[in-house]
């Protein structure tokens, strides 16, 4: 049982910290340029196509990874310069019917180009079997995923926290006019922002397409995900998002896991078996609905 | 935005669509056309949901990411009447209605307290807990659904003709939009504008800002019920894709395309984004394509909708 619990809240960890790499790029996307991109995740699904083609092409994963994420770098900067820069002064309403049309665009073009079948993804052979902690058994590929997670976070606040760039990130989140009159490039900061967020999405992308089947669609339902972890921490803030991202992944994971057991120790086999299920995948919708209901403005408000 | 007031050539104009719908089954059934009795039935219901939420986002401001879940709780709660032996649409209609429109109040009882991109936000997290909800939900299908056997009856003429069945939705469309029409004019419908414009003003004013828009949440849900049962009897099934977000998004894209707070609005956007999917799929496999591009034209050239190319409104 302990070695369960142990599993699944590894488990957790790393599927908060690859939410993390997605909640951060749309958080501030959402906080400074007061954009909700429903494409996000297309550029998620987009960057893991990326990485997967380009891993065949090159027969190396690392080599793949870092084609397919300066790929999606690419597609965003053109995304931005394109479309993006235009949506930014428009109202919410435009932002959401434009970016659900993107959507439509990726899946469909997706699906024209490598096909309606998921695309295979093997983890670099080094790193395919278990490592041994005791008598605790656990995957070598996804402990390098938790500490890649860990690396690129604390990249990101060291990056948000402690540098110029990072200073007026912040700035522009907590009052855009202001920083603007100070003189600050906003603009040119956007499309920073906006790369380095395409980047990251394709990071997690990459990073999680040997786990996860790399198919059309898979972008909407960790769209969703990252959007809750972004309510739930607060928009705009990164700490937030990475918070979100821990409470989320590790609810998410350990509800799945446990639920179903817990619930059959306590009620009639039948009503655990419905119940199970349901209240596992609704977990994390409840959380949010609560968290908002107490604090509407996310637990670290940007604009406190 | 300004106040809604009708056009005058609205409600000819009304009148004259309304004979064109009462003819079309007899003429497509004269061109051998029947099947698309059956398209054009779809037309008129998502006309319907996409008004619903017209109201709700349009006429109240509150933009609800959220609205497919009220059109699957109709659907539902028609399949589930119809297993519990009522058959008759007068009782499982307004039943659903019931059912939708009350899950909506709780749904906005609790959303309301947010503003803005978190009220989206959390519109569609309850959505997505009923999608779930639904999907393993044992009892009622789980991921294949509710089906019915076969349609109902309406006041004991039966529907499982398409022609009844679209005589019946544009019944209730026209009614439908009748009311929201009258309703955008009263008195109610101008709180909720005013409110639209200046919340703070009107709470100033010392009218009760959340009750205002919590009944005009719920009865939006209600009506999108009635278009989730209409479409249960149409599709002869009860599925949890309809309750998925992108069916929330495509309703809101309707709503947008066809002119935010324009009372056709919802009408408009239905039948031509549903006229585009028909016409697109016979182009090309890769429709999905075009169709996006076009919605991007649209937010880019026509960001009023297209209703807003004909309609004037008092500034």
């Amino acid at each position: 049982m302990f070695q369960l619990i142990l599993e699944q809240a590894l488990n957790g960890l790393q599927f908060g910290l690859m939410l993390f790499l997605l909640a951060a790029g749309l958080t501030l996307v959402f906080g400074i340029m007061d954009c909700i991109n429903l494409a996000h995740g297309s550029l998620y699904m987009v960057g893991a196509y990326f990485v997967a083609a380009a891993t065949q092409a090159a027969d190396s994963f690392w080599i793949g990874l870092a084609v397919g994420v300066a790929g999606a770098a690419i597609l965003g900067l053109l995304l931005e310069l394109a479309l993006f820069r235009r949506l930014y002064q428009r109202d919410h309403l435009s932002q959401v019917l434009a970016t659900f049309a993107l959507i439509l665009i990726a899946n469909e073009t997706v699906r024209a180009i490598w096909g309606p079948a998921a695309l295979m993804l093997n983890p670099p052979e080094a790193l395919a079997g278990p490592v041994e902690i005791g008598d605790f058994f656990y995957p070598a590929y996804r402990l390098l995923i938790i500490a890649f997670g860990i690396a690129i976070a604390g990249l990101l606040y060291l990056l948000v926290a402690k540098s110029r760039v990072g200073m007026w990130v912040r700035a522009g989140a907590a009052n855009r006019e202001m920083t603007e009159a100070l003189g600050i490039n906003v603009r040119g900061l956007f499309t920073a922002v906006f790369v380095f967020g395409a980047a990251l999405c394709a990071l997690a992308g990459g990073l999680l397409g040997p786990l996860l089947a790399v198919q059309v669609g898979m972008g909407e339902s960790v769209l969703i995900l990252a959007f809750v972890v972004i309510i739930i921490g607060g928009i705009g803030s990164i700490r937030g998002a990475l918070v979100g991202s821990l409470i989320v992944g590790t609810v998410d994971t350990l509800g799945r896991a446990l639920l179903p057991t817990l619930l059959r120790a306590t009620l009639p086999a039948d009503a655990a078996s419905t119940l199970g299920p349901a209240l596992a995948s609704i977990l994390i919708y409840l959380l949010m609905a609560g968290i908002l209901f107490f604090k509407p403005q996310g637990l670290f408000p940007a604009r406190a | 935005m300004a106040f809604y007031r009708p056009a005058s050539w609205q409600k000819p104009l009304s009148l004259l669509l309304l004979c064109a719908a009462l003819a079309l089954p007899s003429a497509l059934a004269a061109f051998g056309q029947e099947f698309y009795i059956g398209f054009a039935t779809r037309v008129l219901i998502f006309a319907l949901a996409a008004s619903s939420l017209n109201l709700v986002l349009g006429f109240g401001g509150m933009v609800s990411l959220g609205h497919a879940a009220f059109l699957g709780a109709g659907a539902y709660a028609a399949a589930i009447c119809q297993q519990a032996g009522i058959n008759e649409a007068l009782l499982a209609f307004p039943a659903a209605m019931g059912i939708a429109g009350l899950f909506a109040l709780v749904v906005g009882a609790i959303s309301l307290r947010t503003r803005g991109v978190y009220f989206i936000m959390i519109t569609l997290a309850f959505a997505q807990m009923a999608y779930y909800l639904f999907i393993s939900a044992r009892s009622w299908g789980g991921d294949d659904g509710l089906p019915l056997n076969g349609r109902m009856t309406l006041a004991g003429f039966s529907l499982a003709d398409d022609a009844a069945l679209f005589y019946a939705a544009a019944g209730l469309l026209a009614l439908a939009m009748l009311f929201f029409g009258r309703l955008a004019e009263a008195r109610f419908g101008r709180t909720l504008q005013a409110i639209r414009e200046n919340e703070t003003r009107m709470e100033a004013l010392g009218y009760p800002v959340f009750r205002y828009r919590l009944v005009a949440f719920a009865l939006g849900g209600a009506v999108a019920g009635l278009a989730g049962a209409l479409l249960a009897n149409l599709t002869g099934l009860a599925s949890p894709n309809l309750l998925q977000w992108t069916q929330s998004g495509t309703l809101l894209v309707m709503v947008i395309i066809g002119g935010v707070g324009y009372l056709y609005g919802g009408v408009v956007g239905a039948a031509v984004l549903l006229l585009l999917e028909e016409s697109l799929v016979g182009v090309t496999e890769h429709w999905h394509i075009i169709l996006g591009l076009l919605l991007l034209a649209v937010v880019l050239f026509a960001p009023k909708g297209v209703a807003a190319l004909f309609g004037k409104r008092r500034g």
